[in-house]
């Protein structure tokens, strides 16, 4: 049985020490910056990751993998005890977490919102051992047409679900495109929008927009929000919860799963609607809805199994096809193009031990979650008492660390404090820069698809709807763009993000 | 009719910021060759995306005017200028001067920022992170920077 031999073959490479290791950083820093508010995983992952250029690419991606799903688990920390989402995907996980602490029973919270967590880990490691190579296979068939034409969809579909108004949306993924093909040109060595400065040859450093844009941007918008007091329950409790809470939980943290497994997969929804989908199911099935809002234990389990498991599917179109579904990926495609590997379906095949001990480390590092944030609770709470203030001069310290380091080079400084007040521009502008990101990242290979398909048909655009797989691209391009200008959908969405 | 408003127009301005974008990579574009779609020139795709752009921005602008959305008043201008100038000057005194004054200039500049500053706090956060840094990735990750240049 293939798939059984892979997961062995990786689990045999996560369990080396130097990668377990690395998955014990990356959780145990995930944990962290999930439970402190201001600072989410992207930021954290743009941040640490040149100081895994030296590391091997297993290990780097190991890590940083760590850092985005370990920051969910924290995330609903906060959430519980202090009414405080640690990250956006825990928003939901306010209403009735915080709702069981007021009433004593932020410990069986805490522990069913990591079972859930562990639970839909474990299914959403399984499905992109399951799912992935035959994705890849198919990918492996596609032209340079298919590819542009998938990407396409992929912007698209990354832009209407996200959060924001869509005509931004739309807009940020061209300026990413943009900022993109800044650099010499690949195919004619003409220098583009470097204005004979001679550090831009090269582009601007993936590094130096994600830093200057979701940190120092983010930074200068949280100080304009000061921070508030809030209801801090230092008594957690007892930790294990009772038979009936876990005979209550165990049909929403599989129906949470399910659907969180189903929005991973697409592009452009945060864990965020996944586990605000998953919290209107449960109060829609329950018996007694009204006791939503009020400490039921079904709105911990529903959401927070739903988040886990669309952060680890985000994972499937990434190693599958090389498409990046949201900001951190994105990121994770940058990783992996700095250290030489070409993303891609070639990757399963080219560096097996990429892909499947990346997954094993996943099932891994879920497993140590529970540990690092059951028993260890008490710690973390401690933590959410470092105010904001101590806190930001320190991402600014590791940001400037991190910048300076890729080329050593002060004008990368400079150009992350620029990408830093426009961030905050867009951010004011109500333009979200995660579809710019994802745009950023895919500019170069979509120009480079589309000039091959170009060169292929003779300049004959119509290549786009004569082969099959791209015609069911771009029209699956053209109905994500229709069905969302729908009146009926267009409400509901902004209801949903209202 | 309604009374037209451009002022702290978040749509509004977000277009003006589109169409600004679009257009100046349109027109910088134009000094590189266009080519043909069979052979696209370095001009191809910068042209469509600045077009893209300035699309957007002018869709933008008037679906401002009819929604009206303020953008919030809170500019946090401390920050806006404090935090860059703080990596500005990490960026001179790291070619110049060493790594600690580099430093301890960031941290201390961007705690300024904040809005509860507390400068004698702000001068112990700045020692310690410079110490903790510099352990972490001179000493331990041996980065080649000198903590202190001789003039």
């Amino acid at each position: 049985m293939d798939l059984f031999n892979n997961l062995i073959f990786g689990f045999g490479v996560a369990f080396s020490l130097q990668n377990l290791l690395y998955c014990a950083i990356g959780v145990t820093v995930g944990t962290l910056i999930g439970v402190l508010p201001g600072i989410g995983p992207l930021a954290t992952i743009a941040m640490l990751l040149p100081l895994t250029f030296n590391v091997p690419p297993v290990a780097a991606l190991i890590m940083l993998a760590g850092i985005y799903y370990g920051a969910q688990y924290g995330g609903s920390t906060t959430a519980i005890l202090v009414n405080l989402p640690g990250e956006t995907s825990a928003v939901v996980t306010c209403i009735d977490g915080h709702q069981m602490a007021r009433q004593g029973r932020a410990g069986p919270a805490l522990a069913i919102a990591a079972i859930g967590s562990f639970v839909a880990g474990t299914f959403g490691t399984l499905l992109i051992a399951i799912a992935g190579p035959p994705l890849a296979e198919v990918a492996l068939k596609f032209g340079a047409p298919e590819y542009f034409a998938l990407m396409l969809m992929g912007l698209v579909a990354a832009a209407v679900l996200s959060t924001g108004d869509m005509a931004k949306s739309l807009a940020m993924v061209a300026m990413g495109l943009l900022l993109g093909i800044v650099g010499t040109d690949v195919n004619t060595g003409v220098q583009r929008f470097s204005f004979g400065v001679a550090e831009l040859s090269d582009g601007i450093g993936f590094i130096v927009i994600a830093v200057g844009v979701f940190a120092i941007g983010e930074i200068v918008i949280n100080l304009g929000n000061p921070e508030e007091r809030r209801f801090f329950t230092d008594k957690i409790g007892r930790l294990m919860p009772s038979a009936e809470d876990l005979k209550k939980s165990l049909a929403p943290i599989l129906r949470g799963t399910a659907l969180g497994s189903f929005f991973g997969v697409l592009p452009g929804t945060g864990p965020a609607i996944a586990s605000f989908s998953s919290y209107m199911l449960e109060k829609k099935v329950a018996k007694d809805p009204s006791r939503f809002g009020h400490g039921a234990i079904e709105g911990v389990a529903g959401p927070e199994s739903a988040n886990n498991a669309d952060a680890q599917c985000k994972f499937i179109p990434m190693l599958t096809l090389g498409l990046p579904a949201s900001g951190v990926m994105a990121l994770m495609l940058g990783a992996l193009t700095i250290q030489g590997i070409q993303p891609g379906p070639e990757v399963m095949t080219t560096r097996p031990e990429l892909f499947w001990g990346l997954i094993a480390s996943m099932w891994i590092g879920n497993a140590l979650l529970v540990i690092l944030n059951l028993p260890m609770i008490g710690l973390w709470v401690k933590l959410l008492k470092v105010p904001y203030r101590l806190l930001f001069p320190a991402i600014m310290a590791f940001s400037a660390v991190g910048i300076y380091s890729v080329n050593n080079s002060s004008f990368d400084i400079y150009l992350t404090a620029l990408f830093g007040i426009v961030g905050f521009i867009w951010l004011k502008l109500g333009c979200n820069p995660a579809p710019m990101l994802l745009g950023y990242v895919l500019g170069p290979m979509m120009e480079e698809h589309l000039r091959r398909a170009m060169l292929m048909s003779k300049g004959d655009p119509s290549v786009f709807v004569t082969r099959p797989l791209a015609l069911a691209f771009v029209l699956a391009t053209v109905a994500i763009l229709v069905i969302m200008v729908l009146p009926a959908v267009k409400a509901r969405r902004e209801v949903i993000q209202g | 009719m309604q009374k037209l408003e451009f002022r702290d127009n978040k749509d509004f301005w977000s277009g003006v910021m589109l169409v600004i974008v679009g257009a100046a990579s349109v027109i910088v574009a134009r000094n590189y060759a266009f080519g043909t779609s069979l052979r696209m020139g370095p001009g191809y795709f910068p042209t469509v995306l600045g077009s893209v752009l300035v699309l957007f921005g002018l869709y933008l602008m008037v679906a401002g005017l009819r929604r009206g959305e303020k953008i919030d008043p809170d500019w946090s201008l401390r920050g806006l200028i404090l935090l860059p100038t703080s990596l500005v000057l990490f960026g001179i005194l790291m070619s110049y001067t060493g790594f600690i004054p580099a430093m301890m200039v960031l941290v201390f500049g961007s705690a300024a920022a904040g809005t509860d500053f507390r400068p004698v706090e702000a001068l112990i956060l700045a020692i310690g992170l410079t110490v903790f840094t510099a352990v972490i990735f001179i000493w331990g990750i041996g980065l080649p920077y000198p903590l202190l240049m001789n003039w």
